[in-house]
């Protein structure tokens, strides 16, 4: 009967153990999933060139090289390919004057393989990581500062967006989150310029990031925002709702003497 | 020589008999106002809802003046620069006028100071709206004509002002926006020929923005063109007194008398109650919806703009026409001559401005016309001012929708370019076509009364006959409508002079009234003529022949 026999401890034992490997193995495997953004393994690379021949290259080119449909991606980096594919702004839905947001075609890891596998040709700018979009610490008045100075003339003072020039427009920044609008400086897609370190140091990014998340809560002290589209909405206002209450009350009090 | 005045005071005859009467006598004893305010409060009104228009405007002056009487005890119009320290957590530690920072304390930290503002930056739009309103009301109704002349130049003054004093105000607080405002207003200036930097310099006291413009822009604002305004408003409305409300025609009403209730009471409980409606929607509005969050904006530096700056709503037309005009320049000896801005900013206003305050004389010269009109035009019983009227009015909204062209490329995904050059064509095609089609509408809307008058209306009854035959019964108007259709003047345009006399010879006098005989004909050839009374006699007459025969037939009908 000794076989049958189990020592007291040997039930925690085997829990231990199945746990331990357990753990072990998720461990090992959610590492080889969800990399950091930064470290880009061979075999995504070979992914994302898979998904580059298969999706991108018929305007970009065999080699991304460019072509008349579509610019080069030599050196345009991982924050230009993160951004154009996550905000759903590429592939392309129609061509137009500008690509236009919509869902994106690619999942999170499929639009990382992207990315590594354009980081490969020549170097660029990366895709900001956790610490880089810490905003925590960043000081607001100076990215409203900064925001005004170089964000407001294209993208409003409100961050409600704004016309460019030939049915261009510089979008809304109400929907957008801290990485999308990092890469956008970085990158500079389309008519806007890019924000390197150089102009805007990380800490200045921060500030301005912070100052549109501050935007963004929409806070409005003096009641409903009209859109926040300033003096157009605030005069069809006055003359629809105002206006035409005070009239309806003018016809009312006409009426009354009859 | 000395002349002896009686004195006006005349002493109580008998003495009051309720406590009433007794304050009443005393303030008469030494006031001598009994007759007067018997006067005023037995002055008759008539009744039309488009007579409260410029009440409207009325109302929101006082509302104006209370809320920016409080609004000027926390506001320090200075540009000495300021590190913001207030309860707005994003601008904290940013440099700023005082200008700027004492309206983030009104909005933030005074108490009823946000509400204050936008009731102030609310009646301000509201108090424009209003008086532009009134306008067209005086205009299409033709209430501007002899001896109300003068009024409708004081009216004119009056809008003027207002839009002069309404830019002010929104360039006081010194956000990104009114600077943005005032640095148009300044190359506006300097674009005037010869004497623009010159001006401007002095409007400024030197450079642009420096610190001398907002406290003097203060005063303006505050103390000078809100006193003329008030003058200018207290003659108004004295002539309005004086002169006699102007009426609708209807039965009973002609151009001596004025048919409607007593000032007192029942005026003055009409008007106290819809200043107070007036009054409730303001404040109503205000406290619910945001206007100019100027926090949003931050304050004004020549460096920063911002996309979507647009002005009020009242000056959004000249915006329009300056962002419709191409880049056009011209260079004469050196100097540059900015067409670009001469001609929307500064020309095309001054002709609207000289056309509006001149046309009741315009249109007096060219219909020779010179009665006076105590009873209202319907807009359809005067086509051709009511064509000019809606024609005006399309070109200025074509202007005043141009001024928002980037907010409507965005909101409805438009090109800006193709939006620009569509309002530039249509600038010009639409108006004219406007005024046919206004015209047309007013000459048919004719017909339609004088078919009223001579067949009475449709009443939508169809009867049809044993041999087939339809027949629609049609029932003379009531008298009210009668006597309104009726009141229509028919105006005969003057005839072509003949270029020479009767001896052949050249009159020299002829050129000024042939040109006078044909804007009288533009104006009024295509005049519907009202019916005769022998038409109208034998239109009932008809009617009821016609009627007692539909009887008839009905009848018939019945008894099979």
């Amino acid at each position: 009967m000794a076989l049958n026999r189990r020592h007291p401890a040997a039930l925690f034992a085997v829990l231990v153990v199945g746990l331990g490997t357990t753990g072990a193995a998720y461990a090992a495997v959610s590492a080889q999933t969800a990399p950091k953004a930064a470290v880009r393994t061979e075999t995504q690379v070979e992914q994302g060139k898979q998904l580059f021949l298969e999706g991108c290259s018929s305007c970009h080119g065999l080699a991304a090289q460019g072509g008349s449909d579509g610019p080069s991606l030599i050196g345009v980096g991982s924050a230009a390919v993160d951004f154009q594919v996550s905000t759903g702004r590429m592939p392309l839905a129609a061509p137009g004057v500008q690509a236009m947001p919509k869902t994106p075609s690619y999942n999170e890891a499929e639009t990382a393989a992207l990315a590594a596998f354009v980081a490969t040709l020549a170097p660029g700018p990366a895709i900001p990581t956790e610490e880089m979009l810490n905003t925590s610490n960043a000081e607001v008045a100076l990215g409203g500062e900064l925001f005004r100075t170089n964000c407001a003339q294209c993208h409003g003072a409100n961050g409600v967006g704004g016309a460019l020039s030939q049915g261009r427009v510089a979008p809304s920044l109400m929907g957008s989150d801290a990485k999308t609008i990092y890469e956008a400086m970085v990158s500079g897609p389309q008519s806007m310029p890019v924000f390197a370190n150089s102009t805007l140091s990380i800490e200045d990014k921060q500030g301005i990031i912070r100052y549109i998340q501050e935007l963004q809560k929409n806070e409005s002290p003096g009641g409903f925002s009209l859109g926040r589209l300033g003096p157009v909405t605030e005069g069809l206002f006055i003359f629809i709702a105002g206006l035409g209450a005070l009239i309806i009350a003018a016809v009312w009090i006409g009426a009354k003497a009859k | 020589m000395s002349t002896t005045e009686e004195s006006i005071l005349a002493p109580a005859q008998t003495a009051p008999a309720t406590k009433g009467g007794a304050v009443a006598a005393y303030i008469d004893d030494r006031l001598a106002s009994a007759s007067f305010t018997k006067r005023l409060l037995d002055k008759v009104f008539p009744d039309h809802w488009s007579f409260m228009l410029g009440e409207i405007a009325l109302y929101s002056f006082i509302i104006l003046l209370l809320s920016g009487t409080y609004l000027t005890l926390w506001f320090n119009p200075s540009m000495t620069e300021v590190i913001y320290n207030g309860s707005y957590v994003p601008l904290k530690g940013v440099k700023m006028s005082e200008a700027y920072s004492s309206t983030l304390a009104i909005s933030f930290d005074v108490r009823g100071g946000l509400l204050m503002r936008q009731i102030h930056h609310w009646a301000a739009l509201f108090f424009v709206a209003a008086v532009s309103v009134h306008l067209l009301r005086v205009f299409f109704t033709g209430a501007f004509r002899k001896p109300r002349e003068i009024n409708w130049v004081i009216g004119t003054l009056l809008l003027v002002l207002a839009l002069l004093e309404g830019f002010a105000g929104y360039s006081l607080p010194d956000d990104l926006l009114s600077g943005t405002g005032l640095r148009i207003a300044e190359g506006i200036i300097q674009a005037i020929p010869l004497v623009g930097t010159y001006v401007a310099m002095f409007l400024f006291g030197g450079e642009f923005p420096g610190t001398d413009f907002m406290p003097r822009l203060y005063s303006i604002h505050i103390l000078l063109i809100p006193g003329i305004l008030l003058g200018l408003i207290t003659v108004h409305l004295i002539m309005v007194f004086y002169q006699k409300h102007t009426q609708f025609p209807g039965p009973g009403r002609t151009e001596s008398n004025v048919v409607g209730f007593r000032l007192f009471p029942i005026y003055m409980a009409k008007a106290g109650g819809f200043f107070f409606v007036v009054f409730g929607i303001t404040v109503l509005i205000a406290a619910l919806v945001t206007i100019n969050p100027v926090w949003m904006y931050g304050p004004y530096t020549p460096s920063q703009v911002t996309a979507g700056s647009q002005p009020d709503w009242y000056i959004g037309w000249l915006d329009g026409a300056v962002r419709l005009t191409p880049n056009w320049e011209t260079s004469i000896l050196g100097h540059t001559l900015s067409w670009n801005i001469l001609i929307p900013a500064l020309i095309v206003p001054g002709i609207m401005f000289t056309a509006l305050g001149l046309y009741p004389w315009i249109e007096a010269w060219a219909t020779g016309d010179k009665r006076e009109h105590h009873l209202l035009d319907r807009p359809r019983n005067a086509p051709t001012r009511t064509a000019l009227g809606v024609m005006s009015l399309v070109f200025y909204m074509i202007l005043v929708i141009s001024g928002g062209n980037d907010v409507i490329a965005v909101a409805f995904n438009l090109s800006i370019n193709q939006i620009t050059w569509g309002f530039r064509v249509l600038l010009f095609v639409a108006p004219p076509l406007a005024f046919v089609i206004t015209k047309r509408i007013c000459l048919g809307l004719q017909r339609s009364d004088n078919n009223k008058l001579l067949h009475g209306y449709e009443t939508g009854r169809i009867l049809r006959l044993p041999s087939g035959e339809f027949l629609e019964i049609h029932e003379p108007i009531g008298e009210a409508e009668r006597a309104k259709l009726l009141a229509k003047a028919d105006v005969i345009p003057l005839e072509l002079p003949s270029a020479v006399d009767e001896n052949g010879v050249r009159n020299p006098k002829a050129a000024k009234s042939i040109a006078r005989a044909k804007l009288s004909q533009w104006f009024y050839s295509d005049v519907i003529p009202t019916p005769t009374d022998a038409e109208l006699r034998e239109a009932a007459h008809h009617a009821e022949h016609e009627l007692h025969q539909a009887q008839s037939h009905l009848k018939e009908i019945e008894s099979h």
